[in-house]
Parts: structure tokens; C-alpha cells; sequence
């Protein structure tokens, strides 16, 4: 169970020979990676890493819209079947080539259960009933139970482990000590130290080319301001989540650049449509009936109240994108018409006149303080700007160990067996992994429904017959223009309702010492692939 | 460090009050510490904002080097943190919250402690061996890590960081208090007590408290200290207070962010703050200690 | 003997028992950790398959006993997070946390008793008098806040010292090392200082107060009369009568220091198991929570049970069960 190496016999090494000039990229992380399984999780901080080791059938470019990987090319061939061509002459790690028996031997793996897995991808197999077929060596075919557009997003979350290698391995110990992670991406591993960091060195046989660095060290340090400090005396080269206030300095500074793309994630406002909210109040203290929230002119007047160009200019220091889209610009179902809500407490004053709160109301705003950018501060910028159109916001901010449980089925308690989430309004975001709006609409806007899995994500309970048609048609359609109309539509509607209150995108920055220049993704991910040095 | 089991050298309230005169230090301390009462628990009437009152509290103010004016034409003598809370009132609630933190839960820890002391020391045999064994238990335990797990478990809010201290602070005073006291209930002056037939709360509640309360003073001084500041360390973790109520510690945790571009204000100061009232409690606890105990 | 030794023994254990229900149901009921890590894309039917796996959707008590039975074979579970065994997780980390205990134990004892004992010496002087007024902001100052302005000072403003990390290792039995690389001590010398404060300022007090005691006592006065140098007086007799409180008390104190090391490490990035515990209460790891703190709890008892029977060896009233105070 040792993971750990002599690093003192590296060093010595690298005293030894000066003159082969190692480069080595050192990475500061604000978040660690759990395990090196890559069927363990699918939590960025662990992808991250995973993808420098192993490849997807589908890769993802920049804006997560996927590409070929160790698929070269598919597409469906009838309503219920899709073709994958995979790439020839790829060799695993170790020299061996890899074949169609690998996917099928991950896709097995997967199916069979990842045992203790806290966040296994598995799901992704689940969505559409996908079965797997080897055809030959270079050819797999994948069927799903009704016509499913989405195959390719999915399976641009789903690594490819090598059979010869993962056979019969126990789950996340062999990956971390090194025994079974054998890949075929870019780099190879080197070292897991838990804690204290990741190292990858160089695939010299990459079939993608020229591979950047010799050697990544991925190092987690939690703390934002150790983690900038890290980066200003050098310990690290670059880091993710710079804390936004210190961006404008850094961004002055001729020593560090800084980079900067719109993220996939949506950071918005969930009121609750519960007959009866127990955090919405009125100047008595007593629980209202009826819930102000299902009134349509209070969730605008609410969102009226907000400045956005405020919270993005003194909160996130810039980095945030105001919208009252979904998803970002350029993602499949983005809507142009969508413009971000003006800053306008007069017209959200009367708006509250209007439908007969104009003495105002008390609400409690609950959210995480330790999950998304800046996540306390927003939470009590929005209460400030509540408070002054009437509705006396007091904020409720607790660690996302907390906050997510309490969430998702906070009144269990209260009601036992039935999934019912507790806030009357929270703070959550919303990662459009994928790249398209489809399981976007489907999570945050549909009716829950256990069943089918819609509305999974929409934990204020709204519940709009004309969205649901829109997006369980939407699901079912591999015709793409049919899709984005369907889905368009299903988000307008669903935004000129005030379903919810979108805040912003967020806006993710890396900062790292000059000389080095980074393409961002709007996935949130960190990988040297998209690092290079310029001199 | 916080076991006196001496018995203190007996002196009249007067002459006690004439040797703690005498000694500058503890003045200072008891000055200090008592104006930081006084504008602690003053603060609504004397703090120029409410940072409790959103509506006061603009973010366009955020972040606002001391001396800066609101378009209100408030001055920011102290500048403004992060969602535009006046410095100088933040601090001055603050005060108030880490003394209230400090004080109730210093208190709440003697009553528990010292009748847990007092009960031993009385009762002997299994009582007392009983109670001592969980007081030890409690103990060997280090302080914060306790009290961390308890707040990992109750969540946040005030009330629940004072009952995490208690939890962890009592057993200091049961274990002061039952020493003292086992000396005293030696005593001949117990002996007579218990001839005359004297009932055995009434020995215990008039007779031995009264000679253990200097005792009882000093650590609760000690105490009251730690909890300030152990308070502080567990915001900062994350695990104290809700960020919409800072005590001083969560202003400091707030304010490290914002150290690096030079915003010192928001971290420095009421750190500053913080100190001045852990110095001022611990040296008038120590002083006391010389005082009401001159041996140690 | 022997049934004081199986009496105390006994106890220990009974105590053991009891906190394994206090540590296990406590953190058991605190949240689903199988929120945190799902993705927003899990749907219910992929919750509750996670929530199963986990066990998690057995009742409390039977996954007390679970834990209860693999917890008499050595078995404290596996990591939600990582999937390794928990104990093989803190074992893996707990090397870097008593590296750094220990070396804020030398810096406290290495700067302390020096100063004390000059403070005892010359009592009345300024710099003594300077020497108990940094002993007493030492005492003060809260540990995190000592660490932050060390880091502002010396790592951002002066760049003396890196901010965060262990730097370079040296494997030394299976264990690594910071200590014996210059990157590596380098790396420790904040993070120990600022753990060291505390300890340091007590130590301070207890050699000045011990000086103060002994100097005075008669045999040193015979010794002195005696015509024995002064420095044989103080080498000898003198630090020999000091030792023993200080000794006791940094007993006592370690324990502090490895749960202040709690917050030293999550300010410094040092990769030890305080650092793990906080992160392991982030995302709710309950079997690493568990594990570290029944570890602990093991630790500190049987350190007690050792003592325990260490004293009434060397004095046998305390099996009578004399007074103790």
C-alpha cells in the first residue's frame, strides 16, 4: 500500500543532470482528486486528472462540444443504433494495441457496478437503455430502447480502461497504487501521494503527437489565498479559482497572466412552489397562503431587484457573465433573445404593489458557502438587494456537506418517503456538462417525476405542462434543427415565467506565471494539454 | 496549566481589592477589558451602521479604504469589507458576539463545572470516582477537536457554539473546584459545621463555595479567554458562526482573502481587536492568580 | 497488581465502546454525502442505487454492528472518497502531522527553556520582563491568525519561505521525511513555528516559575555555600528539578498540538491527517471521519491506560486510590 517514491533519489537525479532540463509543469488545485479509477467519480477534480491518463471514445474541444477521441468517427445508422469507428493503432501505456475489447471490457465494468463508488459515471450506460455490441476489432455499435440523440455527449463521459490490465483489479486501490493504471492518453502516471499530489510524465508514444511537458505534478491546496500565494513565490506554476478579488492585480502584473472563459455553469435562484413555504413569512411571522412565490409578478419583481452588473463587478470581480439564458453562449439550445434582466427596483416595487405585496414579506435565502465562486458573499449581496425592494431577506449559508442533503430532501423527516426538498429559496448552479440543453431543460425546468428521472435537478418543485411536452419529445429526437427548436422553445417559456432566477455564468479564471499560455475550457477542467509554454 | 489546587491565603475583600490596585498591569487589564465590554455590549447604540440591517449595507461601498464617505455621506472611519458593511460597526457587533460567545459560555461551564466539583468533593467514594474517571476522559481529549467534531455534528449558530464550549470547558472547572474544595471540607471549621447539624447543601453552598470562589475566578478568567479565541479558530474553519453575524473571528477569516491586494483593514484590525481582548482577560487572569494565590 | 492493571484495562475499553457509539451515530447523522458527489445529471433511480451501494440505506444500528464487527478484525472501512481503506489513508498521512508536532515540540523546548530560564534567573530586568510579555501575547494570539500573517510576511511580501506544502521528502523506512532535505525543511519551519507558539509560551512560564522555585531551595543554597560553580549548579541540580513539570505538561500539551496541527495544516497545505479530517468533513467521508477520530480516541486512551499503570508502579497509593488532586 505504498504509493510513495524516493522523490530525494528524483532530485538527486535531476542535480546529477543539469543539462537535460526537465520541463515540469507544477498545477495548484483548490480541489483533490479522490481517486485515480476513473470509473470512480465524475467530479471535475477527478476527471482532470484522469483525462492527462485515460481517453473517452469521444473527447471534448474547449467549449465541450465533442470531437473524435478513440472514436474516429460515428453516427447513427438506424433510429434505435449508433456506429462507433475506432482509432487504429493506438497502443495502451505498456505497448499493447488497443481494441474494441477494451470498450466492451469498460462498459461491463461499468454496467456490473463500481462497489463503493460514491459518483460512478455508470448512469450515463442507464440514460436510454444503451447495449453494447463488438462488431470487430475497430467497430462497436451501441442500441438504445427508444431513438436517443444524446449517445456521443454520453459517452464523452466514459473512460476507457485497458482489459489486459484492469482484469479482476480491486476498485480505486490498484488505480491509485499504479497497478491498473495503464491508459492511453498523453501522460502516464507516476505517482499518487493523497494530500500532497499527482504526478504524470510524458507518453513519448502518443498517437495525438507531440506531447508538452515531461513531467505534471497536479498539487491540491484548498485554500484560495495560500493557493495565490503558492503562485506569486513560485511553488506552483498555475492555478485554478485565483480568488476573484485579487484578479485586477494580477491581471496588472507583468509576471502572471491570466486566463479567462464563460463556464458551463449557471448560478441562479430556486424558488419554492410548495402550497405552503416555511421560510416565507409575513410581517407577522406567520406562514403565507398562498405561497407568494407561485405568483408570476413576484418571482419578476425579484428578479427586477437584482444588480447584476453590480454582483459581477464587486463581488466576482468581473469574472461573471448576468444572463437569463440556461446555458452559455454557443451551447447547443442557447437562446439569443434572452437578454439578462435590468437592475430596476421601481418597476419591482410595483410589480410587488400589484399583486398585493406591498407591505412586503420576510424570506430566509439558503445556499452553500463553500461549493460555487464566491457562493456567501452572492447570497448576501442578493438579500441586500431583496431587503431594499421589501421583502426582508435574511440569508442562511451553510458548508455543501450540509446545504445538499438538507436541498434534495431536507423535509424527509417531516414526511417521510417522500422526496421533499426543504428551502423556499436557494441559491444552486447548474453544470451543462454536456455541452447541449438537453438534460439541461430536463433536470432544472421538467415536472419531478422519480420515475423517468425529469426534473431531477428542479428542487422547487415547478411544474409546467407545456415545458414537459417540449422536453420529453426533446429527449426522443435525433434530428438536431427538431431538438434546438423544441428546446428553445421549452427554455423561453420556461424564462418568461420566472421558473427560476438566473443569476450569471461564471466566469473561470486560471492565473499561472507569464510565459505560459493556457486555452481554457468552459468545463472547469485543469489540464496541461491546454497549457504551453511561449518562449 | 489551569489546575490551582492550593488553598488561597485568606484576605478581606479589602485587602485583596488594595493589592489588586497595587498592581498596575492588572488595572490596565481589568480597564481594557471593561471598555471592551462597555463598547461591545454598546454597540447598537454607539456603531454608526446596523450590519445586521441589510437595507443599510450597500455592496457599491464594498471594499472602501478607511476614511472613504458613502454617497449617504457616512464616513467609513474604519472602510468597508467585501459586501460594503462598515468596518468600524462590523467590529463593534463583532466585540459583542465573541464576548457573548466568551462570557455566557465561560459561565454556563462554571455553574455546570463547579457543582460537578463540589458534588465530588462532597459525596466521595464511587460519586466522586465516577465523576472524576468522566473528567479525566474529557480531559485527555484536546479542547478543539472536540469541540470541532461537535459542531461538525450540531451545525452553526451561536447557541450551538456555546454549548460545544461548555461541553469542552467544564470539566477544567470540576476538577478546580472538587481539589479546592476536598481541601476545604478538611477543614475544622466543616467539621464544626457538621457538628451542628448543619445540612450538607447548606455546608456546601455557605461554607465551601465561598472559599473556592477566588479559585473559580482565575480559571474562569483563563477560561473565558480560550473560549474567545477557540471561538475565533472554529469560525475560521468554517464551523462557528453563519457569516451574516460576524464574531471577530469570522471578520479575520472573511479578510484573509483580501490581505494579498493590500486590503489590510478588513483582516488586520479586528485581529488586532481580538488580541487586545484575549491579552487583556489572560493578564488579568494571570494577575489574579498572583493575587488570590500567591504561591503559584 | 495484576487485577488493578485487568481493572483499568477493562475500563478502557468499556470507554472505547462508548465513544465508537458517540463518534458512529454522531457523525452518521449529519447529512447524505451521496449528494455532494453525484452528479446533477443522477437521477433519482441512480441515487438510490449509490445510496445502497454505500449501505447507507440499511438502518443506523445495523451499520453500527457492521461497523462494529469489522472494527474488532482491524477494520475501520474504506474511504467514500477514495476507496482505501481508511486506516491505511491516516497511517499514509499521519507520518507528516508527527513530523510536525514534533518539530514544534523541539522549537517550543529549543527556544523556551533557554528564555525561561534567563527570566528566572534575572527576574526583575526588562528583557525578562519582555521575555513573560511575549510569552503571554504567545499564550494570546489564536493560532490561525498567527499563520496567516506569517504567510502575508514572509512567503507574499518577503518571499522568503514558500507558502504551502511539504517540498522535497526523503523516504526513510517506508516513511517520508521533510526534515532531512534543505527544500523540505524549508517548507517547515513556518507551519512548525506557528504550531510551537503555544507550547513555546508555556514552557517559557513553567521554566521561569520552576527556576524561581529551585533557586531558592535549600540544597542549592548548600551547594552554593559549598563553593559549587554556579554553572555546575545550574547544569546539575537545577535543570534535573526542572525537567520533570516540564516533561509532564508537554505529555499533556502533545495531544493539543496534534489538534492544533489541525488548523496549522489546513492553513498551510501541509499534507498530514489533521488536513484530511477537515477535508474529509467537507465532502461528509463518514468512514474517514470515523476512522481518524476512533484512531485518536485509541491513541489518547491507551496513553492514558499506559500512565495509568506507569504511576502506580512507581507508587503504589495510587492503586489504593488515595486523594489526587
Amino acid at each position: 500500500m505504498n504509493f510513495l517514491k524516493p522523490s530525494l533519489f528524483v532530485a538527486s537525479l535531476m542535480l546529477a543532470l543539469p543539462v537535460a532540463a526537465q520541463e515540469v509543469l507544477t498545477i495548484g488545485v483548490r480541489s483533490e482528486a479522490s481517486s485515480l479509477d476513473p470509473h470512480w467519480t465524475q467530479l471535475s477534480a477527478d476527471v482532470q486528472v484522469h483525462e492527462h491518463i485515460f481517453e473517452k471514445l469521444v473527447a471534448l474541444d474547449p467549449t465541450s462540444q465533442p470531437i473524435p477521441g478513440l472514436a474516429v468517427s460515428w453516427g447513427p445508422i438506424d433510429d434505435l443504433t449508433w456506429e462507433f469507428k475506432l482509432r487504429e493503432g493506438v497502443m495502451w501505456h505498456d505497448g499493447e494495441a488497443f481494441t474494441a475489447d477494451d470498450v466492451i471490457f469498460s462498459f461491463d465494468r461499468l454496467r456490473a457496478g463500481i462497489s463503493g463508488a460514491p459518483a460512478s459515471p455508470a448512469f450515463q450506460l442507464e440514460k436510454g437503455l444503451k447495449q453494447w455490441t463488438r462488431i470487430d476489432d475497430y467497430t462497436i455499435q451501441i442500441s438504445t430502447s427508444e431513438p436517443y440523440p444524446t449517445v456521443a455527449e454520453d459517452l464523452a463521459m466514459l473512460p476507457i480502461i485497458a482489459e489486459h490490465a484492469a482484469q479482476g483489479v480491486t476498485e480505486s486501490v490498484d488505480f491509485n497504487s499504479g497497478l491498473a493504471t495503464i491508459g492511453t492518453g498523453p501522460y502516464m502516471f507516476e505517482e499518487y501521494s493523497p494530500g500532497s499530489r499527482v504526478t504524470v510524465v510524458q507518453n513519448p508514444n502518443w498517437w495525438g503527437g507531440d506531447v508538452e511537458w515531461d513531467q505534471v505534478v497536479f498539487r491540491p491546496i484548498t485554500q484560495d489565498a495560500s493557493r495565490l500565494a503558492a503562485l506569486l513565490n513560485g511553488d506552483v506554476d498555475m492555478i485554478d479559482y485565483p480568488p476573484t478579488i485579487d484578479l485586477p492585480q494580477l491581471l496588472d502584473d507583468p509576471d502572471f497572466t491570466v486566463s479567462t472563459i464563460a463556464a458551463d455553469r449557471l448560478i441562479y435562484l430556486m424558488p419554492g412552489y410548495k402550497h405552503i413555504e416555511r421560510f416565507i413569512t409575513d410581517n407577522d411571522g406567520n406562514v403565507m397562503v398562498p405561497n407568494p412565490m407561485r405568483d408570476w409578478r413576484v418571482r419578476r419583481a425579484l428578479s427586477l431587484a437584482i444588480d447584476r452588473n453590480a454582483i459581477r463587478d464587486r463581488v466576482m470581480g468581473g469574472a461573471s457573465l448576468p444572463t437569463r439564458n440556461i446555458v452559455p453562449p454557443g451551447f447547443f439550445g442557447y437562446v439569443d433573445a434572452l437578454e439578462a434582466d435590468p437592475y430596476d427596483p421601481d418597476a419591482a416595487r410595483a410589480l410587488l404593489e400589484q399583486a398585493g405585496y406591498g407591505d412586503g414579506f420576510n424570506i430566509v435565502l439558503h445556499g452553500p458557502n463553500d461549493r460555487y465562486v464566491n457562493d456567501a458573499r452572492i447570497l448576501e449581496v442578493v438579500a441586500q438587494m431583496w431587503s431594499r425592494v421589501g421583502i426582508t431577506t435574511e440569508v442562511d449559508a451553510m458548508p455543501r456537506n450540509i446545504f445538499f442533503s438538507r436541498l434534495i430532501r431536507g423535509d424527509e423527516l417531516t414526511m417521510p418517503g417522500f422526496d421533499v426538498p426543504e428551502f423556499s429559496m436557494s441559491l444552486t448552479g447548474w453544470g451543462t456538462v454536456a455541452g447541449e440543453a438537453t438534460y439541461t431543460v430536463s433536470g432544472t425546468l421538467e415536472t419531478y417525476n422519480a420515475a423517468t428521472g425529469g426534473g431531477n435537478g428542479n428542487f422547487g418543485r415547478y411544474s409546467n405542462p407545456e415545458i414537459d411536452a417540449r422536453s420529453v419529445l426533446a429527449k426522443q429526437t435525433v434530428d438536431g434543427e427538431e431538438r434546438l427548436r423544441l428546446l428553445q422553445e421549452a427554455i423561453t417559456i420556461g424564462m418568461d415565467d420566472y421558473a427560476y432566477i438566473p443569476l450569471h455564468f461564471q466566469v473561470n479564471n486560471w492565473a499561472m506565471r507569464a510565459g505560459l499560455e493556457h486555452q481554457p475550457r468552459t468545463n472547469e477542467r485543469t489540464m496541461a494539454m491546454d497549457v504551453s509554454a511561449t518562449e | 496549566m489551569s489546575s490551582v489546587s492550593q488553598t488561597p491565603t485568606a484576605g478581606s475583600p479589602r485587602e485583596l481589592a488594595r493589592r489588586f490596585v497595587s498592581v498596575p498591569s492588572a488595572v490596565i487589564a481589568l480597564v481594557v477589558f471593561i471598555l471592551f465590554c462597555i463598547i461591545g455590549f454598546g454597540a447598537p447604540l454607539i456603531a454608526p451602521q446596523n450590519p445586521y440591517d441589510l437595507r443599510q449595507v450597500d455592496i457599491l461601498d464594498s471594499l472602501m479604504p478607511p476614511g472613504s464617505q458613502s454617497y449617504t455621506g457616512l464616513t467609513y472611519w474604519l472602510g468597508t469589507d467585501g459586501q460594503g458593511r462598515d468596518m468600524l460597526s462590523a467590529m463593534l457587533y463583532g466585540i459583542r458576539i465573541s464576548l457573548i460567545v466568551g462570557l455566557l459560555s465561560g459561565f454556563l461551564a462554571l455553574v455546570v463545572g463547579t457543582f460537578v466539583g463540589l458534588i465530588a468533593a462532597y459525596r466521595r467514594g464511587w460519586v466522586d470516582t465516577l465523576l472524576m474517571r468522566i473528567v479525566d476522559l474529557q480531559l485527555s481529549f484536546p479542547t478543539i477537536l472536540v469541540a470541532l467534531i461537535l459542531l461538525v455534528i450540531l451545525g452553526r449558530g451561536v447557541d450551538k457554539i456555546i454549548f460545544a464550549l461548555v461541553v469542552v470547558q467544564w470539566a477544567y472547572f470540576a476538577r478546580t473546584v472538587r481539589g479546592v474544595a476536598l481541601v476545604e471540607g478538611a477543614r475544622e471549621y466543616v467539621d464544626a459545621a457538621r457538628g451542628l447539624r448543619l445540612g450538607g447543601m447548606r455546608i456546601l453552598f455557605r461554607h465551601i463555595l465561598p472559599n473556592c470562589l477566588p479559585t473559580i475566578l482565575v480559571v474562569a478568567t483563563v477560561q473565558m479567554a480560550m473560549a474567545i479565541s477557540l471561538e475565533a479558530t472554529l469560525s475560521f474553519l468554517g464551523l462557528g458562526l453563519p457569516p451574516t453575524r460576524p464574531s471577530l473571528g469570522l471578520l479575520i477569516a472573511n479578510g484573509f482573502d483580501y490581505l494579498q491586494s493590500g486590503r489590510y483593514w478588513i483582516s488586520v484590525l479586528p485581529g488586532i481587536v481580538l488580541l487586545g481582548i484575549i491579552i487583556s482577560a489572560n493578564v488579568l487572569g494571570d494577575r489574579l492568580r498572583d493575587i488570590l494565590n500567591p504561591r503559584l | 497488581m495484576a487485577e488493578f492493571i485487568i481493572k483499568r484495562v477493562l475500563q478502557a475499553m468499556v470507554v472505547l465502546l462508548i465513544m465508537t457509539v458517540l463518534v458512529f451515530f454522531g457523525v452518521n447523522v449529519i447529512g447524505n454525502p451521496v449528494y455532494i458527489f453525484a452528479s446533477s445529471e443522477c437521477d433519482q433511480a441512480c441515487l438510490t442505487k449509490t445510496i445502497a451501494e454505500l449501505g447507507l440505506d440499511r438502518p443506523l444500528w445495523e451499520q453500527y454492528f457492521v461497523f462494529l464487527s469489522n472494527l474488532l478484525q482491524g477494520d475501520l472501512g474504506n474511504s467514500f472518497t477514495h476507496g482505501i481503506p481508511a486506516l491505511s489513508l491516516i497511517f499514509e498521512r499521519l507520518p507528516a502531522t508527527l513530523e510536525l508536532a514534533i518539530c514544534a515540540l523541539a522549537m517550543a523546548l529549543g527556544f523556551g527553556l533557554p528564555l525561561g530560564i534567563w527570566a528566572g534567573l534575572h527576574p526583575d530586568t526588562i528583557i525578562s520582563r519582555c521575555i513573560m510579555a511575549f510569552s503571554m501575547i504567545a499564550f494570546s494570539l489564536p493560532v490561525f491568525w498567527i499563520g496567516l500573517i506569517m504567510i502575508l510576511t514572509f512567503s507574499v511580501q518577503l518571499g522568503w519561505m514558500p507558502a504551502v506544502g511539504r517540498g522535497d521528502t526523503v523516504d526513510v523506512f517506508g516513511t517520508e521525511l521533510s526534515a532531512l532535505t534543505l527544500d523540505g525543511l524549508h517548507h517547515l519551519v513556518m507551519p512548525a513555528f506557528t504550531l510551537s507558539l503555544i507550547m513555546m509560551a508555556i514552557v517559557i512560564r513553567l521554566t521561569r516559575a520552576g527556576m524561581r522555585e529551585v533557586i531558592f531551595a535549600d540544597y542549592i543554597k548548600f551547594a552554593r555555600a559549598n563553593g559549587i560553580r554556579e554553572r555546575r549548579i545550574l547544569t546539575t541540580h537545577v535543570m534535573k528539578n526542572l525537567l520533570i513539570p516540564i516533561v509532564t505538561v508537554l505529555g499533556m500539551e502533545f495531544g493539543g498540538v496534534i489538534a492544533f496541527a489541525v488548523v496549522v495544516e489546513s492553513i498551510f497545505s501541509w499534507p498530514g491527517v489533521g488536513k484530511m479530517l477537515i477535508d474529509a468533513i467537507g465532502v461528509l467521508d463518514r468512514p474517514l471521519i470515523v476512522a481518524y477520530l476512533i484512531f485518536v480516541v485509541f491513541m489518547f486512551v491507551v496513553l492514558n491506560l499506559l500512565v495509568d499503570i506507569l504511576y502506580s508502579l512507581l507508587d503504589p497509593r495510587v492503586r489504593l486510590g488515595g486523594n489526587q488532586t
